[in-house]
């Protein structure tokens, strides 16, 4: 009766190891401010940052007085007048527009050539240059702004001249395109939350990477790991313990994240894009379902990692090091706007990815991709986990010296 | 009772263990004594456990650590050459934890801390959290928990290393209370003098074998040396890695 009782006891063995382990693990400081702290606020606070001085950015360009400078603006100017009343602010001509462009000491010059007068007279076309460099994303506005500007001015008088010759001025344009912008409100707002799902995960791992390093390469460190082996329990339920008590640290982040977002939502100045962003309760429900699997699966990685290293500091490495991977699907998404296909659901990380952008989009995740997402991450997480408990069979791993 | 048959176990081309047996009784103190890198440290983790031996078998009350390892380490108090606490935690929740992992009922559980905190003269700290605690309060503490279950069979691994001379006396009295109590209390050292004091058989050790196996004085009669150390020395063949 006693020996029965004794062994359900022991076969609670798992339950003590998480109990000490989160025990033990409040009272670290540098755990907590890592895990319920910096971790899931950093993310939040650093986005509606970035997102506020993007925004601003946009706006100044679109409004402000645009200084551009324009070589041969005395051939020109009429030219300059419409510029100037389209809030153009021309600047003296400088010698090498090019190499300024470059060096990104002008956005945009305009260069009228000399032969303008002339040809203009004639009624001849005649080439205004834009000088400008696409690779500096941050000139986009000011150089379709001055573009525009001319075009405008161009067609203007075009048809200015059509009507004097005594012709419509449709005659010269067979075609006018209309752009109908299919994208919705929230649409437009996932090109600028692109990175918003990488947030997620890297709140996962900063909650849980302290105490996976502790619970293997710190304990081992600090010797305490053989006494532990040498007590009746299987490792095997050891290490279930101490993986519940990293995921119940990472879970604590992702949630303090999710109220984070949900409560700052709010005053991200998506309106002034027309965008719509819905951070709340069922954006925050969903996101903590897809990333559940993905908790178990970064615990069992951690640990993995964390046991393989030799010390607490070569685990802390080795993780810094793994921090790296959950960007890539973000990264790759960002510079190849793939469709996405059922069976990427499945691939964890990537699945993770796709889902919240969906959510983000307003187009809502369906159950098929859920359970893809899910039972793919699970499968990956149970491989991993079972890769840890083999190596925690080893000889080697409970002994520091 | 542990029983050890012709035990052995290499690192690669190391051979740690060459061919160890043993018999440690019930009501005696056996001490595994043989200078450093002898084989010792890595007998006794054979005995609770840690490490499967390549060849031979490891007996404790009868039970074979490879067919039933978890039995054996129920019947086993351990004491390890690493015996790190966990700093956070207080004394009394570090010898809890391993009581709750042994299984120990609630109410048997406090009975037997307070009863070995009493024993191991650890009331001022049990309460205090174990960073910071000296040498001599961390051994203590790693006892207190490796015998929270009462196990018939102690094994310490050269229990006195870094103590002082009052903990040290204090160590020695309490494994003597273990060996009154009808314990069998398995302990290494490199250090004869404590070997000589305490124990009621000696095994030395010396390059992963077995070298002798006797009484103290069986030792001083077979070796023809009056002295100890002298008789120790002719054994092991060297004067290495032994301290007086």
């Amino acid at each position: 009766m006693n020996a029965v009782t004794a062994r359900a006891r022991r076969a609670s063995a798992f339950l003590t190891v998480f109990l000490k382990e989160v025990k033990e693990n409040l009272r670290d400081r540098r755990t907590l401010t890592s895990a319920l702290l910096t971790g899931p606020l950093l993310g939040p606070l650093l986005f509606v940052m970035l997102i506020n001085v993007a925004l601003n950015r946009e706006f100044e360009k679109a409004e402000q007085p645009l200084k551009v400078p324009v070589i041969g603006a005395e051939y020109a100017p009429n030219l300059i007048d419409a510029l100037k009343a389209g809030g153009v602010v021309p600047q003296p001509a400088i010698a090498n527009p090019e190499r300024a462009v470059r060096k990104q000491d002008a956005d945009v010059v305009v260069r009228i050539s000399a032969d303008y007068p002339k040809a203009w007279r004639k009624g001849e076309p005649v080439q205004v240059e834009v000088i400008h460099d696409s690779s500096q994303r941050d000139t986009a506005t000011a150089v379709e702004r001055v573009s525009r500007l001319v075009e405008g001015y161009a067609r203007q008088q075009g048809a200015m001249r059509l009507v004097a010759r005594g012709l419509s001025p449709s005659t010269a344009w067979p075609i006018a395109v209309a752009r109908r912008d299919q994208a919705t409100a929230q649409a437009r707002g996932v090109l600028m939350f692109g990175m918003l799902p990488y947030f997620f995960v890297i709140t996962i791992f900063l909650g849980g990477m302290y105490l996976a390093i502790d619970l293997t390469a710190g304990e081992r460190e600090r010797q305490s790991l053989e006494p532990l082996f040498a007590n009746p329990v299987a490792r095997w339920k050891i290490l279930f313990g101490k993986l519940a008590a990293i995921c119940a640290f990472s879970c604590m982040s992702l949630l303090i994240t999710l109220v984070a977002f949900a409560v700052i939502g709010p005053f991200v100045p998506t309106e002034k894009l027309g965008m719509e962003l819905n951070l709340g309760l069922h954006f925050g429900a969903h996101v903590f379902l897809l990333m559940l699997p993905l908790v178990l699966l970064l615990a069992g990685l951690q640990s993995l990692v964390a046991a393989f290293a030799k010390s607490y500091r070569e685990a802390q490495t080795y993780l810094s090091l793994l921090m790296i991977v959950p960007a890539l699907p973000s990264l790759l998404l960002s510079v190849l706007p793939i469709k996405a296909q059922g069976w990427m659901y499945a691939v964890p990380l990537l699945g993770q990815n796709l889902g919240v952008m969906r959510l983000l989009r307003g187009d809502g995740i369906e159950p098929q991709q859920l359970l893809y997402c899910v039972a793919g991450t699970l499968a990956a997480a149970a491989l991993v986990i079972l890769g840890t408990a083999q190596l925690y069979r080893s000889e080697r791993l409970a002994i520091s010296a | 009772m542990i029983e050890v048959r012709d035990l052995h176990k290499a690192f690669g081309a190391v051979k740690a263990v060459d061919g160890v047996s043993f018999k440690a009784r019930d009501g005696e103190i056996t001490g595994l004594l043989g200078p450093n890198g002898a084989g010792k440290t890595t007998t006794l983790r054979m005995l609770y456990t840690l490490m499967a031996p390549d060849r031979g078998q490891v007996l404790v009350d009868g039970i074979d650590a490879a067919t039933d390892a978890l039995a054996v380490r129920r019947q086993l108090g351990v004491l390890p050459d690493a015996r790190g606490l966990y700093k956070r935690l207080t004394a009394r929740e570090n010898i809890d934890y391993f009581a709750r992992l042994h299984g120990l009922p609630e109410n048997e559980l406090a009975t037997r801390r307070e009863a070995l905190i009493q024993a191991l003269e650890m009331d001022d700290i049990g309460d205090r959290r174990t960073e910071g605690f000296s040498q001599g309060q961390r051994v203590k503490t790693a006892i207190a928990r490796a015998l929270i279950h009462d196990p018939r069979n102690v094994i310490l691994d050269e229990p006195t290393n870094g103590l002082d001379v009052m903990a040290t006396r204090a160590l020695r009295q309490f494994m003597q209370k273990l060996k009154a109590e009808g314990r069998c209390v398995l302990f290494s050292s490199h250090i004869m003098q404590e070997v000589a004091a305490l124990c009621d058989r000696i095994v030395v050790i010396a390059h992963g074998r077995v070298v002798a196996d006797e009484s103290p004085q069986a030792l001083r009669e077979q070796t023809g040396e009056h002295n100890l150390e002298d008789a120790f020395v002719k054994i092991i063949g060297s004067e290495e890695g032994l301290a007086a």
